[in-house]
């Protein structure tokens, strides 16, 4: 599997994230149950910290960018790696309670 | 007579005050709690972004504020309000009346140590942006003259921008000290691989672009977005630094003769001790909270009591230059309103 089928962005123009037309209903609903769902500034000390990333290439920071994006299924592959060992949790600098986040995205996102 | 003006804070906020408040007629006094004028521009190399010596900025402001009343090694013990001024007690027994107070503390430089995964006071090879300037003033720093220096690399954002660190914001001038400080590097060791860490870069500056724009193509000071996560020491005492390189979505790690910690500033801890002497408020940064911080950045919520420089909260030199030269003509209208 490459990088570019992870992470759903290629060259090809099919690939443009069309932000009229991303629907936002779930991420919206997992904003009312995690507060700090919008606050990642995209730093990526949870993935660089992450002991699941090196190896499955699952990088919380692109899971949150593709839900954000409306590119659900990448995110939720991509979680499958996770073990909730919270490692992320210590060094967000957004303090966001990450495992705590990334529960909530394995309940809300499951459904489909 | 002369009024008084006491002035807690001898940096270059206190001293450009003084020296517009006795061209205006006042009798400034300055309480400095060290044991020389200049604060923390006092103790670095070249200013941002034209490179003036650091030095000449705070030796014509030591030369301006000469008739000026200065009390090094003191601190204010109390102070209460009279009808219309201030009784202040110094530690060195002096009491003092005076219709107006200027605030001028400055700040703190975060305590790296703090942030306890980057390594400082641990591995040998890790210094920070205050110790960088140290360096280049004196040239004396074991981490610098012992090792080769093959690579070389800034950690933007420690203990700003960082819940943990409980602060989270931007300390403002750390971004541009990089650029400042990397440029410095590469023209002292033009062969070494000189790498930025940033989050984001913030060059909101006059001509602060043009230097960034310069370190990337005429010193190849190579940046990378991504914050560092964690830093650790081989056996041969180099550092290794983890990030992720977010633009690549790619974990990262390189090998390096020295990290520099872009320390940031943080509010001074005298703060909220002065505060409370005349119930002054605090913002949430623990910076002293202006009247208002547009119209009115210079005033507290206290009559006869102003503010100027950074103990309000990150500035850099020219503004806090421009601010105390401020703070200078409020109190005087203040005076002549009384
Ligand atoms: C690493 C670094 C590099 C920088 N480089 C640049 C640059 O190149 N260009 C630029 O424009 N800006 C630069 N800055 C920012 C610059 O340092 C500040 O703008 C400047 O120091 C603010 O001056 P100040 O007088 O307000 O505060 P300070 O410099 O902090 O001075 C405060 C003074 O008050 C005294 N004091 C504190 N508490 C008390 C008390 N309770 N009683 C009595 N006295 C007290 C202190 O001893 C000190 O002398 C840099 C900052 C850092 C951290
Ligand atoms: S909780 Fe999951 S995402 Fe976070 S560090 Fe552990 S494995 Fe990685
Ligand atoms: S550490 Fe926090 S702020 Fe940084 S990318 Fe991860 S979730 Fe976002
Ligand atoms: S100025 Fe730059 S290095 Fe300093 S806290 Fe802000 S973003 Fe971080």
């Amino acid at each position: 599997m490459t990088m570019e089928n992870i992470f759903g962005f290629s060259i090809s123009p099919s690939s443009t994230v069309n932000l009229d037309n991303v629907d936002l209903t779930l991420f919206n609903r997992l904003h009312e149950l995690e507060p700090d769902a919008w606050k990642c500034m995209s730093c990526g000390s949870c993935t660089a910290t992450c002991p699941a990333g090196n190896f499955s290439g699952m990088s919380l920071r692109k899971v949150l960018h593709a839900l954000q994006r409306g590119k659900e299924k990448d995110a939720v592959k991509m979680l499958r790696c996770c073990m909730l060992c919270g490692k992320c949790s210590m060094v967000c600098p957004r303090g966001i309670n990450t495992r705590h986040l990334i529960l909530s995205i394995c309940k809300l996102y499951k459904e489909d | 007579m002369k009024d008084n003006i006491v002035i807690v804070g001898g940096g270059i906020a206190g001293m450009e005050a003084a020296r517009q408040l006795l061209k205006l007629g006042y009798n400034p006094i300055i309480v400095e709690k060290s044991d020389r004028l200049g604060g923390h521009v006092a103790q670095w190399h070249c200013l941002f972004p034209d490179m003036t010596p650091a030095k000449d900025v705070v030796s014509s402001l030591i030369e301006a504020t000469g008739r000026a009343n200065i009390f090094l090694n003191t601190e204010i013990s109390f102070m209460n309000r009279l009808k219309d001024s201030y009784n202040i007690m110094l530690t060195n027994g002096v009491s003092v009346i005076a219709k107006v107070v200027l605030v001028t503390t400055g700040f703190s430089v975060f305590d790296a140590g703090k942030k306890e995964e980057y390594g400082y006071g641990v591995y040998d090879q890790v210094m920070t942006n205050s110790d960088l300037e140290h360096w280049f003033n004196d040239g004396n720093d074991d981490r610098i003259d012992g090792s080769e220096m093959n690579a070389i690399g800034f950690v933007h954002c420690v203990g700003s921008r960082d819940e943990k660190a409980r602060n989270p914001q931007c300390s403002k001038v750390c971004c541009i000290t990089a650029v400042k400080q990397a440029i410095e590097i590469k023209k002292r060791f033009p062969d070494a691989m000189v790498y930025c860490f940033y989050m984001d870069l913030r060059m909101f500056g006059k001509k602060y672009e043009d230097f960034y724009i310069a370190a990337q193509r005429d010193y190849g000071v190579r940046f990378i977005r991504g914050r560092v996560s964690e830093v650790s020491e081989n056996i041969e005492g180099k550092v290794i630094v983890k990030a992720e390189d977010t633009l690549a979505g790619k974990p990262v790690k390189v090998t390096l003769d020295l990290l520099v910690l872009m320390a940031g500033m943080v509010c001074n801890p005298d703060c909220s001790t002065l505060a409370g002497m005349v119930s002054l408020q605090t913002d949430s940064d623990g910076f002293f909270k202006s009247r208002d911080n547009i119209a009115d950045i210079t005033s507290s919520s206290r009559d006869g009591i102003y503010y100027a420089g950074a103990c309000t909260g990150p500035k850099t030199v020219p503004e806090t230059l421009a601010e105390a030269r401020s703070a200078a003509l409020e109190i005087h209208s203040y005076i002549n309103r009384l």
